[in-house]
Order: C-alpha cells, then sequence, then structure tokens
C-alpha cells in the first residue's frame, strides 16, 4: 500500500464531495443575487437593443445590473408569467390569453409600454428592375396569387418567396398587416434571422424577402404604396416615425405591474428618456414619436 | 504495532473506496434523472394534444394525420400553425424529414463504408493514421457551421451545378447533413471492420482469393451487423439533427415528392417555433408533442443500433 494512491484517492473523493457541497451552496446563494439584478428577456429582434440599452444605464449607474437575454417574444412573455424575468421584450403585443395569464397568477395588470419603432423592409435582389410594390402586390405575391415577376413590371422569372420563421414577432407582424391574415404560400421558406433571409435574396435574382429595415450588400430595398394612388414610400427614419411608411410595427417592454424592483422601474424610465431614445437610432430602429413619448415617460412617472 | 497500522490503514483505504464509490454513483444517477425528467417533461407538454378536449378542437391526432379539403397534395396536407384556422398536419414535415435523412444517408452511407474498408483493408498504417483522425476531427465541427457553410457556400454551388428552381432544398440540406453522418458511420464500420478476426482473413487470402475479394465478400458480410448498426445510428442523428436543416433546408413546408422542394423537417420546426409560440397554447403542446414523436423515434432507433453492436461484440468474442 503506498501512500501516494491512498492520497490520491482520498483527494479525490474529497473533491467530488467539496463540489457538491459547493454546487447546492451556490444554488442556494443564486436568489439573493437575483434580487439585485434586472433580467430582461425576449424577442430576437430587440435583443441587441436591449444589451445596448443595458449597457450604457450600467456604466450611467454603477451597481446596476441589467441582464438581457434573446429566445424570442414567445419566451419573454412564458418567463414574465412564470416570474422568471422582470421585464420581457416583445415584437409583437401581448396575446389576450397570455395577459389572462399574468393576471390570474399575479392578480396585476400586465402593463405595455412600447419603447421604439420598427420598419419593415421588402428586399429584392440587387439586379431586379422592380423597384415598388403597392401592399396588395405584396399580398398577392406572398399568399401566392402571383408567381411571376413580369405581373408586377419585371422580368419573365419565377417569383421564390422568402419569409422569416413562422411563429417570429416579424412574421406575425407581416402576416396580419400586409396578407390581413391570409395564409402565406406554401412554397414560401422561413429562413432564421433577418440576416440569412437577405443573404438568400441577394444570392437569388428570382427572391423577395422580408426583415428589420437594413442595407445588406447584393439587396434592393423596395418603396412600398399603401394602395395604388398613393405615392412610394422609403422606409426611412423620417417616413418611419411619422408614419408615411406603411410596414411599421412598435416594439414592446412588458412588465408584470409596476416592477418591484426601483432598477427596474428607473431603467424603463431612462429607455423613455430623450438619451435611451437615441440609442434606439443608433442600433438601427426608429425612435418613437417625440409626443408618444412624452405621454409615455409621464405614465411612468405617475406608477412612481 | 506494525499489525494494526496496516489493519487501520486497510480499514481506511476500504472506506474512501466505498465513499468514492458512492459519489460516483450518485453523479452517474444524476445523469439517468436528468434524462428521466427531460423524458417526463416532453410526454407531460405533449399529453394534452392526447387528453384535453379544448386542445384538441384545434390540434388533434386526426389533424395531424387526416388530409383536408383541397385540390392537390400540397393543400390537403398544410403545416401553417400561426394562422386564423391553424393547421397541424404533420405529414409535410414528416415527409421533410424522410427526404433529407435518405439524401444524407444515401450520400453518407457509401463514402463512410468505402472509407472505413479503405482504412481497415488497404490503407498502409501511416495513410491510416492520416485518414482516421481526419474524419472522426469532421464530427467535432459544430452543426451550426454545417449549417452555415451549407447555407452560404454549398447551396450557391449547388445552385448553380444543378439549376435548382429553389436554392435551398431537400438535396442540398441532405448533402450537408451528410457531413455530419459520415465519422458516425465511419467510426462504427470500422470498429465493425475492424472487429473481425485476423484468422478470416488469413483463411481467405490462404484459399488464393485477392485482398479486394477478401474485404468484399468475406471482411465485409461479416461485419455487415455493425455495419448496419452505423447505418441505424446514422438514421438516428440525421432525423434527430437540427441546426443544418433549420439553416439549409429553406424550411417550406410543402407536400410533395420532388427533392427538388424545400422542405421542413419535424427537429427544425421545433427550433423555428419554439422560442415565440404562445405559452400553453395548442400550437405549443404540438411542438411538444413532435418532440416526443422525435425522442421516441430517436431513442428507439438508436437501441436498435446499440443493441446490435452490443450483439456482435459478444458474437466475435465468442461469446454469443
Amino acid at each position: 500500500m503506498n501512500a501516494n494512491s491512498r492520497w490520491s484517492r482520498i483527494t479525490s473523493s474529497t473533491i467530488a464531495a467539496v463540489s457538491i457541497v459547493v454546487m447546492s451552496a451556490c444554488s442556494s446563494r443564486a436568489p439573493s443575487e437575483r434580487a439585485r439584478a434586472v433580467t430582461v428577456k425576449g424577442s430576437d429582434t430587440m435583443v441587441i437593443l436591449g444589451q445596448r440599452w443595458a449597457e450604457i444605464y450600467m456604466q450611467k449607474h454603477p451597481g446596476a445590473v441589467i441582464q438581457v437575454t434573446g429566445g424570442g417574444s414567445g419566451t419573454g412573455i412564458a418567463a414574465l408569467i412564470n416570474g422568471t424575468t422582470d421585464i420581457a421584450q416583445s415584437s409583437r403585443p401581448i396575446k389576450p390569453s397570455e395577459a389572462e395569464q399574468v393576471k390570474a397568477k399575479f392578480g396585476v395588470d400586465v402593463i405595455e409600454t412600447p419603447v421604439a419603432l420598427d420598419g419593415l423592409a421588402v428586399y429584392v435582389h440587387e439586379s431586379n428592375p422592380v423597384s415598388e410594390l403597392s401592399l396588395a402586390q405584396l399580398k398577392a405575391i406572398y399568399t401566392g396569387r402571383l408567381t411571376n415577376w413580369k405581373e408586377v413590371g419585371g422580368p419573365d422569372l419565377p417569383i421564390v418567396l422568402y419569409s422569416r420563421e413562422n411563429n417570429s414577432g416579424t412574421y406575425v407582424y407581416f402576416k396580419e398587416h400586409v396578407l390581413e391574415n391570409a395564409d402565406f404560400a406554401p412554397t414560401t421558406q422561413t429562413l432564421p434571422g433577418t440576416a440569412a433571409v437577405i443573404n438568400a435574396v441577394a444570392k437569388d435574382p428570382k427572391a423577395i424577402g422580408y426583415g428589420g429595415v437594413a442595407y445588406g450588400v447584393g439587396i434592393k430595398t423596395l418603396k412600398i404604396k399603401k394602395d395604388d394612388a398613393s405615392p412610394a414610400i422609403a422606409p426611412t427614419l423620417e417616413n418611419v416615425a411619422t408614419g408615411r411608411y406603411p410596414i411599421s410595427r412598435e416594439l414592446y417592454f412588458y412588465t408584470v405591474g409596476k416592477p418591484g424592483n426601483p432598477v427596474a422601474r428607473d431603467f424603463i424610465r431612462w429607455v423613455l428618456s430623450p438619451e435611451g431614445q437615441a440609442i434606439v437610432k443608433e442600433v438601427g430602429y426608429y425612435p418613437l414619436p417625440e409626443e408618444k413619448r412624452h405621454e409615455l415617460a409621464r405614465r411612468w412617472e405617475q406608477h412612481e | 504495532m506494525r499489525e494494526g497500522q496496516n489493519a487501520r490503514e486497510e480499514r481506511w483505504r476500504r472506506r474512501s473506496d466505498r465513499w468514492a464509490h458512492r459519489v460516483i454513483f450518485v453523479l452517474s444517477l444524476t445523469a439517468i434523472m436528468t434524462i428521466v425528467l427531460i423524458f417526463i417533461f416532453i410526454f407531460r407538454e405533449a399529453l394534452p394534444i392526447l387528453t384535453n378536449p379544448e386542445i384538441q378542437r384545434e390540434a388533434s391526432l386526426r389533424h395531424f394525420f387526416h388530409p383536408m379539403e383541397g385540390p392537390d397534395l400540397a393543400s390537403r396536407y398544410m403545416w401553417q400553425p400561426v394562422a386564423l384556422v391553424p393547421k397541424y398536419s404533420l405529414i409535410p414535415l414528416i415527409l421533410g424529414t424522410l427526404k433529407t435523412t435518405l439524401v444524407a444517408l444515401g450520400i453518407a452511407a457509401p463514402l463512410a463504408i468505402a472509407a472505413a474498408l479503405y482504412t481497415s483493408e488497404f490503407a498502409p498504417p501511416r495513410i491510416r493514421e492520416l485518414i482516421k483522425p481526419a474524419i472522426e476531427l469532421l464530427a467535432g465541427i459544430p452543426s451550426v457551421v454545417l449549417g452555415f457553410f451549407a447555407l452560404i457556400v454549398l447551396a450557391t454551388w449547388m445552385h448553380r451545378l444543378f439549376g435548382f428552381e429553389t436554392r435551398l432544398n431537400a438535396i442540398t440540406a441532405g448533402t450537408a447533413l451528410a457531413l455530419a453522418l459520415i465519422p458516425i458511420i465511419y467510426t462504427v464500420s470500422e470498429d465493425a471492420l475492424n472487429a473481425v478476426p485476423r484468422s478470416l482473413r488469413e483463411a481467405s487470402l490462404a484459399l488464393g482469393a485477392t485482398r479486394w475479394q477478401t474485404a468484399t465478400r468475406v471482411v465485409l458480410p461479416a461485419a455487415s451487423p455493425g455495419v448496419f448498426a452505423s447505418l441505424v445510428l446514422g438514421f438516428g442523428r440525421a432525423v434527430g439533427e437540427t441546426m443544418i436543416v433549420l439553416m439549409a433546408s429553406g424550411n417550406a413546408a410543402i407536400t410533395s415528392w420532388r427533392f427538388t422542394d424545400s422542405v421542413r423537417t419535424l427537429a427544425a420546426t421545433i427550433a423555428a417555433e419554439l422560442g415565440e409560440v404562445v405559452f400553453g397554447s395548442p400550437h405549443y403542446h404540438v411542438l411538444f408533442f413532435i418532440g416526443a414523436l422525435l425522442f421516441v423515434v430517436t431513442f428507439a432507433v438508436n437501441s436498435v443500433g446499440v443493441y446490435i453492436i452490443h450483439r456482435v461484440q459478444l458474437r466475435l468474442r465468442g461469446e454469443r
């Protein structure tokens, strides 16, 4: 029997035992840690925006901890219902059934706070001569009634449809506001993320796709007409903020009533301040119209 | 005195041994418990499809498999979960999964088995030492990287080469998927080929057979259950693989037999939709039902594969 192997055996079992104790100690300490940190969870569209907000806010308020994660609007709202997040980010309005679950569980109404605007852009390959479409044409294309580019003034080529995943806030918005709740054509290909859609469109002269406003190489962003008589509008900052561009939507924060955590409340107020809204522009979305921002900011002051 | 110390040392040794044993047992139990808990969770969330009448009004087995009214195949079986009237036919998803799996196995199986036969029967040791780790390295590439490669590079090549109408389709996705299957099929097949006793090869060569004849008519048939098991494991991986098909298949749920159409697989559907689904809605439970379906299929397929491998090992060791 040599002492070496005995010691190695004892140390290995000790390490195992100690690590179990440490692991359980860590998990029991976590709730108090979490009480100080504000968690923000939800929409993948908003995750970069949320992280940027959190980063700047934490720089200005040392000691505040804000954790932003994605996962999807539905995931964020589910986390809100389960009480595992302070703020849910969502690119779609909350469903009545979800709001009811919050009310049933916490006895408080969910509070909806629009925090930014997002314009949905429609892109085609840069070589495509088509530069504007009406909402009606878009609907006909995405429901599969128009299947050839020549029917909207383009070349004689079949139209290949690209879309976001069929449950993203972007998809739901497009379906409700452009397709007016009609079904997408079954041939519509859905890709994970706006970047993937842009990439696919950039590589395919027959393609059409939609997503957040972005300027990629190889694609052309279309101007959109509300109806045949109205002018074609490009999704510029000004056109989205004034509501002239027909496909824009609000992005939301959802909270269970007024959050108990003062940092969370202050963070939301700051997001609604001119400073917070300036960051929206930086990240590539559109700030709220000044009037609306004022009203919301006032509402959050009153909540205090 | 010396005796007493030895006895004490011995006791110590036994006790620490026993403790180490227990700790490891608990840790291994944790792994099993995790699987059991995941199993229970998935099935509990899938259960309302079979039991809750309110959910069943929108989504039940009938909705999953029965055709609707429609002029053609594609409109009779539709997957449109986010709609005024949600359509939850699983047929296009199952068909899509089978199409990508078939393409992937069709490409990966001959390549991987040929490579296994080459390295185990023909390759000089130096080349063998080069090929084996290289193929096994392929297993270490994260599937999201393979998927991204397929989306950006492979799809463009194949689009140019074959002139598909849709750039992303079952063939493109299956080809990318094959890259993930090759190391699995190769490794298991190679082990099976290597496990064939030398005596069989020697007997065959002594009877005047060439090396090629020995490899294809003696070694390969002897290892065939193991090779079959490798295909079964590959099938299980192909059915469950998510990221590659999510990125490279285009994800359009079209019910058709054409391999050049875009496809949506079961696994990719879960990955794409679970993040945004309304918590507790019929759609949510449908996604868990699909998860349970995948769980059962891959679990059964993998069990069969592992069982065959086990049997082969026993037989080759002469223990049967």
